[in-house]
């Protein structure tokens, strides 16, 4: 069994179908970027991964939980699903630590000095070691999205969702963050990213999924799919954005 | 006629505003309790809930404050409860400052960037722990500007209850004026004391937004 | 302690109830006007490069804002007489509600002002607009925009304000209930009775204010 597995989603806001029957399988370990206009649904299939979206038709199916509309199995699956948002979504008025740790002590129920050390751990890990004190408002965009990135590992989740999480970044920031997700490759995470760093999906994802009027358009690695598009949408796709 | 001197004119405004001054305290606290009940209790998010207490906001918004004082000095005598003007003065605050406050820290719970609740969600908080630990600090802070702001307008509201007997400081400053009849002197005295203790909750109210705007 | 509710025993009055609804709604229209055009001039002068002026604007509106409503009336009404001004109940009642109004929206526009883009200022500037020009033409509109919807909520509150005219014996709605609440006995009748018309006048002033914005301001919101 895939550790994701959507079949057959839709999903409308109101009039508006969004999603038109996405079928999509990750296998643990696999670094899948999904690209796309805007527009195209990417960020919605994402958010659909973990609930923060509700679907209309078809299973979105995550660790062997069934994403469904419901506050306790979603609590649940957060354990296994961890997200970063493109605006950091870090909590200002507690430090970096305590962003770590709130998770980690609320819902992992661990104690303080367990929490503390895995939060120094991580916070090591994305390069932040120094700044367990600071608050969000003192760091830069990247190191704030490095933090970011901590809090959702400290849940120790089977695969990492990123949500254009360069994208709010100035350009000479967007390669530390990209950096720490190269380390989570290597250290065997499952990341699923909404992108627009074409670079980084053709040199360190291992397959591209172009999104394109609420369908997966076309699919396949990541050095076929930038080498040898198929479709005349990806082709002009990759010609806009190159 | 007695005789008054400036000083005994001053003297007896000062013995009336501790009246204002106790009468906006209790205020001040007895709305905001409610207030906050009024809050969570719509955080619940329920839809009947939520309907009546957007009714109440409305009503308590929407009628003269005067208007509701007379209605409960009358109102609850019609229903067999005596209330002196103190009580029916203490009530209709209570009340008309309730609604505000809830709409006040409403809109700071709801000015909170959705991005909060998804962080938390997919966290896997739940949702008193969400408000607890991550909503409620936030809107907590960005509320005390315009609490304090209000709390101006409750110490300004307090001067209606002159109008049903109670003997505060607009009330006295009437039955000086009738006793002295300098009205130019003691209405400029009244609303020089009044002034004293509103203007200084005004520029820390000013004070704190601005430093709220500096820390975002 | 059961007491039946008399709405009935006040059809009688009606006539009266109705020239205080009609004289409540001439007190507001006339204030609002006047209250807005007062608080422009004064937001006008807050940013003006005379100190003077300057001062003299942010004094006044300080006054306003941190006195009771009633208090400035009285003093209005009983005070000023003292100094020769001598003004009916109405007029007084008419010039506290403008004033009050004038003070409150002066600190809203000005905001709406404040956040106006420094570019504007610059742009009207470059094409040989003057300062005053600027601001009429260019800046006024757009900060009107920003704060409408606080200005709004500033002049219902002043109309619900204007119950306390009643105290100078200004024969407006809340004047009409006191006093067919002495005749009839019916307190509390009466007085839901004017709650309740206020209410609705509250709902009107919002929905007209409402018609207002969508004449006003063409250009999709800021």
């Amino acid at each position: 069994m895939s550790l994701v597995s959507l079949d057959q989603v839709h999903k409308y806001y109101g009039e508006n179908h969004v999603l038109k029957g996405v079928d999509l399988k990750v296998e643990a370990g696999e670094v899948v970027s999904i690209i796309g206009r805007s527009g195209s649904g990417k960020s919605t299939l994402l958010r659909c991964m973990n609930g923060l979206e509700e679907y209309q038709k078809g299973a979105v199916i995550v660790d062997n939980q069934s994403v469904e509309n419901d506050d306790y199995k979603l609590r649940l699956l957060s354990r296994s699903v961890g997200m970063v948002f493109q605006n950091f979504n870090l909590f200002p008025h507690m430090t970096v630590g305590e962003n770590v740790m709130l998770a980690t002590k609320l819902v992992m129920k661990k104690s303080s000095a367990e929490s503390e050390m895995l939060a120094k751990e991580l916070l090591e890990k994305v390069g932040l070691a120094d700044k367990f004190s600071a608050y969000p408002g003192n760091l830069s965009g990247g190191q704030q999205q490095r933090v970011a990135i901590a809090r959702s590992l400290a849940m120790s989740p089977k695969v990492l969702l990123c949500d254009e999480i360069t994208s709010a970044l100035d350009p000479e920031l967007v390669g530390e963050v990209l950096k720490v997700l190269e380390k989570l490759k290597q250290e065997g995470m499952t990341l699923i990213l909404v992108t627009h760093e074409m670079n980084f999906a053709r040199d360190v994802g291992d397959r591209v999924v172009f999104m394109n009027q609420g369908r997966v358009w076309e699919t396949g690695q990541s050095d076929e799919v930038f080498s040898n598009p198929q479709t005349e949408e990806l082709q002009s796709f990759l010609a806009a954005v190159r | 006629m007695v005789q008054f001197t400036d000083w005994d004119i001053l003297k007896n405004l000062l013995l009336a505003a501790r009246w204002t001054i106790l009468l906006s305290l209790l205020a001040f606290a007895g709305g905001g309790l409610f207030g906050l009940i009024l809050t969570l209790l719509r955080s619940m998010r329920s839809k009947i809930t939520t309907r009546i207490i957007q009714t109440y906001v409305e009503i308590f918004q929407g009628i003269p404050l005067l208007m509701q004082l007379f209605l409960t000095f009358f109102g609850l005598s019609l229903i067999g409860i005596e209330v002196d003007a103190w009580s029916a003065a203490v009530i209709s605050l209570t009340l008309f400052s309730s609604a505000f406050f809830h709409d006040i820290w409403r809109g700071c719970i709801e000015a909170l960037p959705k991005g909060q609740w998804e962080a938390c969600r997919t966290l896997g908080l739940t949702y008193l722990q969400t408000m607890r630990y991550v909503i409620v600090p936030q809107a907590m802070r960005m509320s005390i500007a315009p609490t304090v702001g209000f709390s101006v307008q409750i110490v300004k509201g307090t001067a209606l209850a002159s109008v049903i007997g109670f003997v505060e400081l607009t009330k006295a400053g009437t039955m000086i004026n009738n006793a002295v009849f300098e009205p130019f002197k003691v209405f400029a005295l009244v609303a020089v004391l009044y002034f004293l203790i509103c203007f200084p909750l005004s520029v820390l109210a000013r004070h704190l937004e601005k430093k709220n705007h500096v820390a975002r | 302690m059961s007491y039946q509710l008399d709405f009935a025993g006040l059809v009688p009055y009606l006539p009266q109830f109705a020239a205080g609804l009609w004289a409540t709604i001439e007190l507001t229209v006339i204030s609002t006007l006047g209250g807005l055009l007062l608080g422009t001039l004064c937001a006008q002068g807050r940013i003006s490069k005379d100190a003077w002026l300057r001062r003299s604007c942010s004094c006044y509106i300080e006054i306003i804002r941190n006195t009771p409503f009633i208090v400035q009336l009285f003093f209005i009404f009983f005070g000023l007489p003292a100094l020769g001004l001598k003004l009916s109940a109405w007029q007084a009642g008419m010039f506290a509600m403008i004033i009050n109004l004038g003070a409150y929206s002066a600190e809203i526009i000005r905001a709406g002002i404040d956040a106006a883009p420094k570019g504007q200022w610059e742009a009207g500037q470059t094409l040989g607009l003057t300062r005053r020009q600027v601001f009429w033409h260019i800046i006024l509109l757009p900060a009107y925009q920003r704060v409408y919807p606080a200005l709004v909520s500033q002049c219902i509150i002043v109309m619900l304000g204007s119950a306390v005219v009643s105290q100078i014996s200004v024969e407006e709605l809340t004047f009409s209930a006191n006093f067919v609440q002495s005749r009839s006995f019916l307190s509390f009748e009466s007085y839901m009775v004017a709650a309740l018309v206020y209410l609705l006048l509250a709902i009107l002033m919002r929905q007209t204010f409402a018609l207002i914005k969508r004449f006003a301001f063409k250009n999709p919101s800021l």
